[in-house]
């Protein structure tokens, strides 16, 4: 495991990490932030960046793993799609996640067609050496569900459909924003979501919550300087949207890719796994775009999977409480017991974004006090 | 994943781009890119698809951090950041 820190600049690592424990100091009471990315949370790990920070910064990891939350009831949809008879293509994370009664791993174990892809391109390739039914089960934030739009429109082939369960960001803040007794004083925004969406789209937020939005990359220095900028900004009550990743990400963020998105998708109200309903927070396909929908397209008998009772232990996994910011993994009785990487209980020990994994995988608990 | 490996545009035809990652040689779209591309620039992938084009300023750190990411791998097979940055160079086809 990571148990050095390691920075191309040790010296200004410190000299924020001293800046980090001056402003929170100035502050003068605990203080709370959330950072929305999966990759935020992996960097804080692997680099060891938890022990840098002052006891009294609570760094909290959101929703901002997209497989996480994706909801039961849409892995059902998968499995059921599967177990139709319909080949399914997606993303490696997605196979093990628990759904109602199967992962799609399960369902692939007895004998579902179901195939893993890195890109939504490569399943139109697969789409193309066959007659048969391909959906591209699509999961992840906005930054994928461009591509997916970006395949949409280039004229699959006619055996092609989507089965998406997108995810869009900046409506899920709002729900953490309103969650009552929320500590979480401000957010880093990850640095490769914004690319797209650009940093402007979070100014509404910040207007109503009256609440900071730093936008960061995810290099150990992107993240220090994120959080600086961040305490800043709430020492001196000042919130607004702060853009701390200009090498990627501008105001007003990649206009070509949300015209495409926006052309293909609409934001729908839906669960997020272990969040809540979040308005507008899940992507589904216009309805020009009907003949591409897997939902549409399909009946899909989700009752014929729910004869079954759900699984114990599935009844124990807080990750909702998790990516809420309320507890961590040390919280839950199950963590590295039952639920291990190689079995897991929760979506959130399924991803490589997941908290449960990272910590799983980087030592348990990223707290390398002993090494700072 | 949001991490956009980075990587140099070899060659363009039509909307893809042939893209050097370490050696490794993709085709990446260039369908939702927000700049107009031409080899030798720097592009961040996702999933197959240049998501932006790096300007010239940034191209050096950004490289840096990366090639520190596949160099030092010092988590091993259980590196999530190193395994998913090889993931994306692997899947980018
Ligand atoms: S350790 Fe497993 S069961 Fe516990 S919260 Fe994490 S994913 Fe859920």
């Amino acid at each position: 495991m990571t148990n050095e820190l390691q920075f191309r600049d040790p010296a200004l690592a410190r000299s924020l990490a001293a800046t980090l424990a001056r402003l929170v100091d100035e502050i003068g009471r605990p203080v709370a932030v959330m950072h929305v990315c999966g990759s935020h949370e992996q960097a804080i790990a692997r680099f060891g960046l938890r022990s840098l920070f002052p006891k009294a910064l609570d760094v909290i990891m959101g929703p901002g793993c997209p497989v996480c939350v994706t909801d039961v009831p849409e892995v059902d949809e998968g499995v059921v799609l599967a177990r139709q008879g319909v080949r399914i293509v997606t993303f490696g994370d997605m196979l093990r996640v628990p759904g109602t009664v199967q992962s799609l791993a399960d369902a692939q174990a007895s004998g579902a067609n179901i195939e893993v892809i890195y890109s939504p391109r490569q399943a139109i390739e697969i789409a193309r050496e066959t007659d048969e039914e391909v959906v591209l089960f699509a999961t992840g934030f906005e930054t994928t569900a461009v591509a997916t739009a970006a395949v949409i429109l280039d004229n699959p082939p006619k055996n092609f459909s989507v089965l998406s369960a997108h995810k869009y960001i900046p409506p899920v803040m709002e729900i953490v924003a309103e969650m009552p007794g929320s500590r979480v004083e401000g957010f880093l925004a990850a640095g490769h979501a914004a690319a797209i969406t650009g940093s402007a789209v979070f100014e509404p937020f910040v207007e109503r919550h009256q609440v900071p939005v730093v936008v960061a990359g995810f290099e150990p220095m992107d993240i220090l300087a994120g959080l600086v900028e961040l305490l800043e900004l709430i020492r001196n009550k000042t919130p607004r949207v702060a853009n701390m990743f200009p090498r990627c990400v501008s105001a007003e963020g990649n206009i070509p890719a949300q015209k495409q998105l926006w052309r293909v998708f609409k934001p729908v109200g839906g669960k997020w796994r272990g969040i809540a309903h979040v308005p507008n927070g899940n992507l589904r396909l216009r309805d020009e775009f009907a003949h591409v929908d897997a939902r549409k397209r399909f009946t899909i008998d989700l009752p014929s999977l729910w004869d079954y009772a759900p699984p114990a232990l599935a009844g124990q996994c807080i990750c909702g409480d998790i990516m809420a910011g309320i507890r961590n993994p040390r919280d839950c009785r199950l963590f590295n017991r039952e639920c291990v990487p190689e079995n897991p209980v929760g979506a959130c020990m399924v991803s490589n974004e997941g908290t449960c994994k990272i910590w799983h995988l980087y030592g348990g608990v990223p707290d390398l006090e002993a090494t700072a | 994943m949001c991490l956009g490996v980075p990587g140099r545009v070899i060659s363009i035809h039509d909307y893809t781009a042939v893209v050097d990652f370490w050696g490794v040689r993709k085709d990446v779209r260039l369908d939702i890119v927000d700049e107009p591309v031409v080899p030798g620039d720097y592009i961040l992938n996702h999933v197959g698809f240049a998501i932006r084009r790096i300007a010239p300023e940034s191209v050096a750190e950004t490289l840096e951090l990366y090639e520190m990411l596949l160099r030092e791998n010092a988590g091993g097979e259980d590196d999530l950041m190193a395994l998913d940055v090889r993931g994306e160079i692997a899947g980018a086809s």
